[in-house]
């Protein structure tokens, strides 16, 4: 049976379960909680401030899901480009 | 020092939680530790017929927490192992007859006189999970390897990490080797791959168990079968011995790819 299915189809009931379940997993994970999101955020404020200027109040950040993937989907608006980036190594 | 709280889970319904929370107690209580088994799916009890204690409740965990009785009334001491006790459920009664804080504070008070509190969870994501595991120290999460159990594995793995309930350990239950060896059905490094938790039990799909539950004899109490040895072994792993798995997958493999594996390992 396993020779067969693997010789018609490529693929043996297993690699299929597995195939799917991972699949399906990543749109179970990606449903984050608001408190997670709101973390992600703030993390991602505070990196991006080292470079950019940004707009904090017009900051979209959504999980979009497709067929076979989840993407992080992010609009931040830029106000300026900082001359002089404050990496967390030259801190004052 | 206070004792382990053990809650037993699941997510998805009939993968085995109840069968392992039976097994594994009286395997560690038949190794002298002094074990309690707690039945916290209220309204839907079974624990007590899987440990064939069923015959013995007079007061239950709803009881004690109403006040009706002392936790001492509530436990029913099994006769067969000296030092495995059991806390029933209330059949009558609806998962909202408990609260979080209620469950938390009784595993706290058994964790005093207990090695190892084992609290065995309903199935779903609901109250009476959350209350199961309201007053764990760690999770035992049992599967099976199918994609829906799997699945519910994962959904619960995430709310036990949300309710820092630490360890969290891995049980796969009903693995049919002739299954995985045909291509039909995943292994156990699939669902750990895909879960990506410890493990700490493998149990074959064994008929010895739906002996066992229906004259309601553990495993451990005496047989000597396959899926009793994984149940002892998870017991073993969980006081914190080295106890190789058995390779379920690859027992009973005959014939030339038998040897083969056999030869070099794999």
């Amino acid at each position: 049976m396993g020779f067969f299915t693997r010789f018609f189809q490529g693929e043996t009931a297993r690699e299929t379960a597995k195939r799917r379940l991972q699949l399906v997993l990543i749109h179970d994970r990606s449903d984050l909680s608001v408190e997670t999101m709101e973390a992600l955020r703030k993390d991602l404020i505070e990196v991006i401030n080292r470079y950019l200027e940004i707009d904090e109040q017009h900051i979209e950040l959504e999980l979009e899901r497709e067929q076979s993937s989840v993407v992080l989907v992010a609009n931040i608006p830029v106000r300026t480009v900082k001359r002089q980036p404050s990496l967390p190594g030259n801190r004052a | 020092m206070p004792g382990r709280v053990v809650v037993v889970t699941s997510g998805k319904g009939g993968v085995g939680k109840t069968t392992t929370t039976a097994n594994v107690s009286a395997s560690l209580a038949g190794k002298g530790y002094k074990v309690i088994a707690l039945d916290a799916d209220i309204g839907l009890r079974n624990l007590d017929v899987v440990l064939g204690l069923e015959n013995r409740i007079v007061y239950t965990l709803v009881d004690v927490i109403e006040g009706v009785c002392r936790l001492p009334q509530a436990m029913v001491r099994d006769k067969r192992v000296p030092n495995l006790f059991f806390l029933p459920a209330a059949q009558t009664r609806t998962k909202d007859a408990v609260s979080s804080e209620q469950m938390a504070d009784l595993c706290k008070e058994l964790q005093q006189d207990f090695d190892f509190v084992f609290v065995d969870s309903p199935a779903g994501i609901e109250a009476g999970f959350r209350n199961a595991a309201a007053g764990a120290t760690e999770a035992l999460v049992v599967t099976t390897p199918e994609v829906s159990a799997v699945r519910d594995a994962d959904r619960i793995i995430g709310m036990l990490e949300s309710l820092e309930v630490t360890p969290i350990r891995l049980v796969i239950n009903r693995v049919r080797p002739d299954l995985v060896q045909r291509g039909d059905m995943l292994s156990v490094a699939d669902v750990l791959d895909i879960l990506a938790i410890d493990l700490v039990g493998v149990v074959p799909n064994d008929d010895s168990v739906v002996v066992s539950t229906n004259r309601g004899e553990p495993l451990t109490l005496g047989t000597q079968s396959l899926a009793c040895k994984a149940f002892d072994n998870i017991g073993l792993r969980m006081t914190g011995e080295e106890v190789p798995f058995l390779d379920i997958e690859h027992c009973g493999q005959k014939g030339l790819v038998g040897t083969l594996r056999k030869m070099f390992g794999f």
